[in-house]
This record gives structure tokens, C-alpha cells and sequence, in this order.
């Protein structure tokens, strides 16, 4: 009996010692910050991505999974600017974490670290479903990313100083691959400075002010409303006056509408990964942004 | 946009004026520069941004505040290069740290063709606020939810609901820690109990109209706590959680009483997880015990005769539940599917005075008796969904003892058989139609169809699971 407790007991201080050398765990909100954390922590941070591509952010189920990992995490990583509203919130309360909660180094708010576009000057409902904080797909930008990164990594060294020295190394290198990468795909997508387009979601704000494109319209009437029949007549009446040059959606939103709309304004329609796993050549940050490039140009022709 | 932005500006200009190839030219070099110029902007932002971090890190050994910092840097850099004005801190006044309000509107139209004053389950004493809509117009309950957080410790909610008669009742009104190690959480006050998979879940966010049978009958629609509830989440990347809970236990199953001690006592656990990227599931199992005293029950004895009764005793219930959803690529905005099933039993033992208002005959009372429903919600097409419900009681085993003479269960089950369909323009509105056969009395059904609808407004409410 005293054998087996001792044996018991030895597993037990084995099993402490293990979680405690673990791997910083973290949980991701989005693809684009679960890639971003594995650029800056690489093996020092076991990674747990909450959504996928072909998910919306918006709209996620608050599942038994999503809890349990938030319970085991030492870091949440998400957008922020309400863009999780309608299932953070339950996830945060019922993971019974303490390090993770709103206000604690645990929990870290991309949005916060950059300037926001379309932050709306009146709020009502009849607009339908906007940010009081601004546009939150802040991730369409690589600039944003940059600056996501700066503060990342000095969360990560904050809640885990052990490893601060690898975490510095890493950013200094991740910053210098992405301004390189950054000079790249401006010189790719220079074309694309004042190319108009139709967008499905308001989902690009970033990105257009980066490259310079110019939103003429998007598919959903109001931000959040599916798309109308009614809506995409108007939509195409309106082209006739202000024509686009292609129409843009994410991987995770329907192609009929953009499809309907393609074939009667006779432009083409394209996909963009919108974030990190959206098409099979996003694989990573970078490859992310290399083909948002080049499905845009494909676009242009 | 380029409301703002002199570069954006300038592009919109030189792609809509139609210039001579010369400005062109110029227009372009000019374009070039200034391309150049936001470039080395940014490099300089994120250069003077890393400069302080460095400086920040050297500086302070304490790392939050180095995190701080650096977050405030962060902050000021990424609001430099706006040219728009920007209110970056926000607006400090008195109604800055106000709670998070939503409001829920509803109403609805009933044609049912039993009326509904004189509605009763058979064998099975009704109690709460169990029973159909109301004949009609009528108005559903409205709800008043204000949640925030109290502190670094604490959260709060309280949801006030009017019914239609203007009695306002404060429906849930609980704290709940934010701050516990190890996986703990303590919510204290009003709240419903987390038994079940649907009685945690506001009417509002359910599927149907109205509650189960099941959930009428042995919950009276809906059962909340004025008690305390401890929660343990387990440390696994399986869902796991366990909860307790002690009440006063003064609504149904219950009755008020004058003890010092706990009238309710809950125990329950639930498992769930996810099946590949498109399904997820959860199961639970819950135990529930009463002790009502003068619980008082309208009946109708084996003469026929409408008598109310009164039980003393202990009531446990018994709960399994099970939800499985379905949405292709964890993507429900298209297509999703949902199931869900519970069953109950419940035992009673005790002592039940028969006919209160005259004979008062005391004698035993034992019964168990069990309950399921089963539903499932099919969203065929963004915004439209349809669902189907099959309740079923059984009633099982009631010894009266020695007021068998006066009072005897039947072997009837009651069941109801619902459809629905429903629309539900934005996340805020939906309208729903719901056709019902309530079999609830071995008579003829109960045929009710209902118009539904159901609005929030404020605060972006999150919803459970």
C-alpha cells in the first residue's frame, strides 16, 4: 500500500515538474495571431488556434473544446475591437482562468496596438452589425501585423521572462523577413493603387488602405446582412455608373452572391485567404500575403 | 478614407481627371516620393517603437511593467501617422462604466384549440409557470439584462423579466468570481441551476415556443437557485466540468419553507468535445433533491372531482442530457444542424394530504416517474431554420397508500409533437411560426399554432454553448 502511494506520489511530482517545463500554451483567437505567435515563440509556445479560415470570426459556437483549452491557456491571443463579442465573452467566464481575463497580461487585444479605420461616428443597429471600436479586421494589413508583433513579443517576454532572450532574437528576425516581405508586395501590387473594387463583407479597410484600392461597394447591404437579391440589383445598376475592376471576398464567406454578381457585371470574382490556412498556398503569414497579392492581380487582368 | 489621406487623394485625383501625359509624368514622381515618404514613415514608427522597448526592457526588471509601457508606446506610435483625428482614450464621464444593457421583446399570436386556463399535464402536478401561450395577442416576457464586471474579482448580471400581467421578477440576479485558481468559479444569488442542458439557457435563446413537457412538469418550465454554485473545470483538453450547488429550493420542485438549512442540493457533470472539424458535442448528467413541504398541487380524483392536494417529503430528479451540432467546416452561417435530447426520472416519497379544502386525509405517497424530449433544428438556408420536438411523459409508478381509494394515476403518457420554422433576419430579430398536437390529457390534442416573435436589443449579447 505504501509502495503504491509512494509510486503515486512520484508520478504526480513527475507529472508537476513536466506541465511546469512545459511549453507556454496559448490560445488564439484567429489563424493570423496563432501564426504570428509561432513566427515570434517558436517551440517555446504550444499553439491552440480557436477558429479556421473558413470560419467567421464572427460567428463562432462558444464549444466544450474552446472552453477547455481556454482553461489550460497561459496567453489568449485575439483581435479584439469586438470582433469576438458574441462568443469570447462565455469563454473567458466559464474557463475558471484567472491569468487569461480581461485587464490581466494573459489576455492580449491585437486591435489595441494599431490605429483603427471606420470607427463610426453614430452607432445604431439600422447600420447593422458595426464595431463601436472601428473596423476589426486589422489583419489585411501587413503593416498592422508589424506593429501586432512589436507588442506580442513583449507580452510573451512579460509572461514568460525565462525565454525573453529567445523571444527578442526571434521578433528581430521575424521584423526583418517582414519588412523585406512588405517592400516585396507593395512593388507586386503597385498595379493595384486606385483599382476599384466591390467587396463582399466590410473586411478590407486595411487592406485598401494599404494598397490603395478603392471600395465602391459590398455585397452585403449592411455589414453583417446577408446578401439580397434586391441589394445586388441596386449593386449592379450602380456599377454601371461607377464600374469595379473585380469583386472580393473571403474563404470562409458564400460564392453565390459574388458569383451572381460576376457574371451579369462581366468581372471577375476572387478569393482571398484573408487569413492564415484560407487557400492551400497560405500556409504561414508570409505566403498569406504573397497570395492575397497575387490572387489581386489575377483580378486586374 | 481618402477624406483624409492627401496620398489616397491624390491617387483618386490622377485616375478620374483626364491629364496631359506631362502632369502625368510629374504626377507620378510625385506619387513615387510620397509612396517612399509613408515607407520610411513607417520604418522610422516601428524603429523608434522598438527603441523603446529595448529601453523599456533595460530598464525595468519587473515585466509587466515593461509590458505596459511597451503597449502605450505601441499605442502612441500606431496613432501617429493618423492624419484623422482620433479620440484614442475614451470619453471619461459618468455613464463611461454603465453595465452592458440588453432589452428582449416579445410577443406573440396563439390559436389553440383547448383553452389554456384549464391546461393540465395527466398524472403530473403542475407547477411554476408551466403551460401554453396565452389565446391571442399577447405579450410575451420582456427581459431586462445588465451584466458587467464588479471588479478584478467579480462579475454581475441581473436579467429582470415583466410578463404580460406587469409583475416584474427578478429572474437571474447573481455575482460570479472571475479571479479563482486551479479552475474554480463561485456564482452567488439567483440563477438558474445548471442541471439539464436547456434550464441554464434564457427562454429567449430556445428553439421552441415553449419549454418541453419535460421541463413543465418536473421543473415547472424552468428551475432557478437563490443559493451558491461551485464549478470545477478540469485541467484536460477534454471538456470536463463539475458543479455543485445549494439553494434555498423555495420554487417547484421545492416550496418555501423556514429552515435555516439548504432546501436544494445539486450535483452535476458535463463531458464534451469535438468529432473532426464540423461536429461538436456535450453530455451531462444532473441530480437534483428537494424537500417541499405543503406542496400544493390541483388534481383530479378517481370520482372525478377537481381537489387540490399537498405533499410533504423529498423530491430527486435525475438528468441526462445530450446536444450534438453539425456545421460543415465549423462554418453554421450556411447550413448547421442541431440535436439535442434529455431524459428525467424523478422519485418522490413523503406523505400527501388529499383534498385540502375538505376531506384533509393524510396517507404515503411514492412515485417515479421519467420524461424525454427529443429535438432537432435544421438551418437549410442563411436565416431560415425549421425544427421538430416529440416530448413524451411517463407516468409510471404512484402509490397513493392509503388514499388509493381516492386517488389513482392512470397508465396514459402524455406527449406533444411540435414543428417549427423560423427567420431571423440579423442576429437581433427572428420571427417564428410553431405548430404543435399537445397530447398533455388522454382527450382529444391540443392543436396550437403560434407567431412568435423575439428581438434584443443593446448590449451584443454571447451565447452559451
Amino acid at each position: 500500500m505504501n509502495r503504491i502511494f509512494q509510486s503515486v506520489f512520484a508520478m504526480l511530482i513527475a507529472l508537476a515538474a513536466q506541465s511546469s517545463q512545459a511549453a507556454l500554451r496559448v490560445v488564439a483567437c484567429e489563424p493570423e495571431w496563432g501564426a504570428l505567435v509561432q513566427e515570434l515563440a517558436g517551440d517555446k509556445a504550444s499553439v491552440y488556434t480557436a477558429t479556421n479560415a473558413l470560419q467567421d470570426p464572427h460567428h463562432v459556437q462558444a464549444r466544450p473544446s474552446l472552453i477547455a483549452s481556454v482553461r489550460n491557456a497561459d496567453l489568449v491571443a485575439c483581435t479584439g475591437a469586438e470582433l469576438e463579442i458574441g462568443w469570447l465573452p462565455i469563454l473567458l467566464r466559464q474557463s475558471g482562468n484567472p491569468a487569461i481575463q480581461p485587464g490581466k497580461p494573459g489576455y492580449f487585444e491585437a486591435a489595441e496596438f494599431v490605429r483603427k479605420l471606420e470607427v463610426p461616428g453614430k452607432l445604431d443597429r439600422a447600420d447593422g452589425d458595426v464595431h463601436p471600436g472601428g473596423n476589426p479586421h486589422i489583419q489585411t494589413d501587413p503593416r498592422n501585423i508589424s506593429l501586432v508583433a512589436a507588442a506580442l513579443s513583449a507580452r510573451l517576454a512579460s509572461i514568460d521572462p525565462a525565454n525573453a532572450g529567445t523571444y527578442r532574437a526571434r521578433y528581430d528576425d521575424f521584423k526583418a523577413r517582414w519588412q523585406a516581405a512588405i517592400l516585396r508586395w507593395e512593388k507586386q501590387a503597385a498595379p493595384l493603387r486606385g483599382v476599384s473594387i466591390v467587396a463582399h463583407h466590410k473586411a478590407y479597410a486595411y487592406l485598401e488602405n494599404w494598397l490603395g484600392l478603392v471600395e465602391v461597394g459590398t455585397l452585403e447591404p449592411k455589414p453583417g446582412v446577408e446578401p439580397s437579391s434586391a441589394h445586388l440589383s441596386e449593386l449592379l445598376a450602380s456599377l454601371q455608373r461607377q464600374p469595379a475592376k473585380m469583386i472580393v471576398r473571403s474563404a470562409y464567406e458564400e460564392e453565390r452572391a459574388s458569383q451572381w454578381l460576376s457574371e451579369r457585371a462581366k468581372i471577375p470574382a476572387v478569393v482571398i485567404p484573408f487569413t492564415v490556412g484560407g487557400s492551400a498556398q497560405a500556409k504561414d503569414l508570409f505566403s498569406t500575403f504573397d497570395d492575397t497579392v497575387v490572387q489581386l492581380l489575377r483580378g486586374l487582368k | 478614407m481618402f477624406k483624409y489621406h492627401p496620398l489616397a487623394a491624390a491617387l483618386l485625383a490622377a485616375a478620374i481627371l483626364p491629364a496631359p501625359a506631362m502632369a502625368a509624368d510629374s504626377d507620378l514622381q510625385q506619387l513615387r516620393t510620397e509612396i517612399e515618404q509613408l515607407r520610411a514613415g513607417y520604418a522610422a514608427q516601428m524603429n523608434a517603437l522598438e527603441a523603446r522597448l529595448k529601453k523599456a526592457e533595460e530598464a525595468t526588471a519587473a515585466a509587466q511593467a515593461s509590458a505596459a509601457q511597451a503597449r502605450e508606446t505601441a499605442q502612441q506610435a500606431a496613432a501617429a501617422p493618423a492624419a484623422a483625428p482620433q479620440a484614442a482614450t475614451p470619453a471619461a464621464s459618468a455613464g463611461a462604466f454603465n453595465p452592458g444593457v440588453s432589452l428582449i421583446l416579445s410577443g406573440q399570436y396563439g390559436n389553440l384549440s383547448k383553452d389554456p386556463q384549464k391546461y393540465r399535464i395527466a398524472n403530473f402536478a403542475k407547477g411554476g409557470e408551466a403551460g401554453p401561450v396565452s389565446r391571442g395577442f399577447g405579450l410575451s416576457e420582456s427581459e431586462l439584462g445588465l451584466s458587467a464586471n464588479i471588479d478584478h474579482l467579480f462579475y454581475g448580471q441581473a436579467n429582470f423579466s415583466i410578463s404580460p400581467d406587469n409583475e416584474v421578477a427578478a429572474e437571474e440576479a447573481f455575482v460570479q468570481t472571475t479571479a479563482l485558481p486551479a479552475g474554480f468559479t463561485i456564482k452567488s444569488g439567483r440563477f438558474f441551476s445548471g442541471i439539464g442542458y436547456l434550464n441554464e439557457q434564457h427562454s429567449h435563446t430556445w428553439d421552441f415556443v415553449d419549454a418541453p413537457l419535460a421541463y413543465q412538469a418536473f421543473l415547472g418550465n424552468q428551475f432557478s437557485q437563490d443559493g451558491v454554485q461551485l464549478r470545477w473545470l478540469a485541467p484536460t483538453s477534454t471538456y470536463l466540468e463539475l458543479g455543485s450547488e445549494l439553494g434555498k429550493g423555495n420554487r417547484f420542485p421545492g416550496t418555501d419553507s423556514s429552515r435555516n438549512g439548504a432546501g436544494a442540493r445539486a450535483v452535476f457533470a458535463h463531458v464534451g468535445g469535438d468529432v473532426g472539424l464540423s461536429n461538436s458535442w456535450r453530455a451531462g448528467v444532473s441530480w437534483l433533491r428537494m424537500q417541499p413541504q405543503n406542496r400544493s398541487a390541483d388534481d383530479i380524483d378517481l370520482n372525478g372531482a377537481s381537489v387540490s392536494n399537498s405533499f410533504t417529503g423529498s423530491s430527486r430528479l435525475l438528468v441526462g442530457d445530450f446536444i450534438w451540432k453539425w456545421a460543415p467546416n465549423g462554418n453554421g452561417e450556411r447550413t448547421n444542424l442541431k440535436l439535442q435530447g434529455e431524459y428525467f426520472r424523478r422519485h418522490e416519497s413523503g406523505s400527501l394530504i388529499y383534498d385540502t379544502a375538505a376531506t384533509a386525509s393524510a396517507g404515503d405517497y411514492r412515485s417515479a416517474q421519467s420524461g424525454w424530449y427529443v429535438q432537432s433544428v435544421y438551418q437549410f438556408m442563411p436565416a431560415w431554420r425549421v425544427g421538430a420536438r416529440y416530448d413524451r411523459l411517463d407516468s409510471g409508478r404512484v402509490d397513493y397508500g392509503s388514499n388509493s381509494a381516492s386517488l389513482g394515476a392512470t397508465s396514459f403518457s402524455p406527449n406533444k409533437r411540435s414543428l417549427m420554422i423560423d427567420w431571423s433576419p440579423s442576429e437581433f430579430s427572428r420571427l417564428r411560426l410553431q405548430f404543435a398536437r399537445d397530447k398533455s390529457v388522454d382527450e382529444v390534442a391540443d392543436r396550437q399554432i403560434v407567431l412568435q416573435y423575439q428581438m434584443s436589443l443593446g448590449a451584443h449579447g454571447a451565447h452559451s454553448y
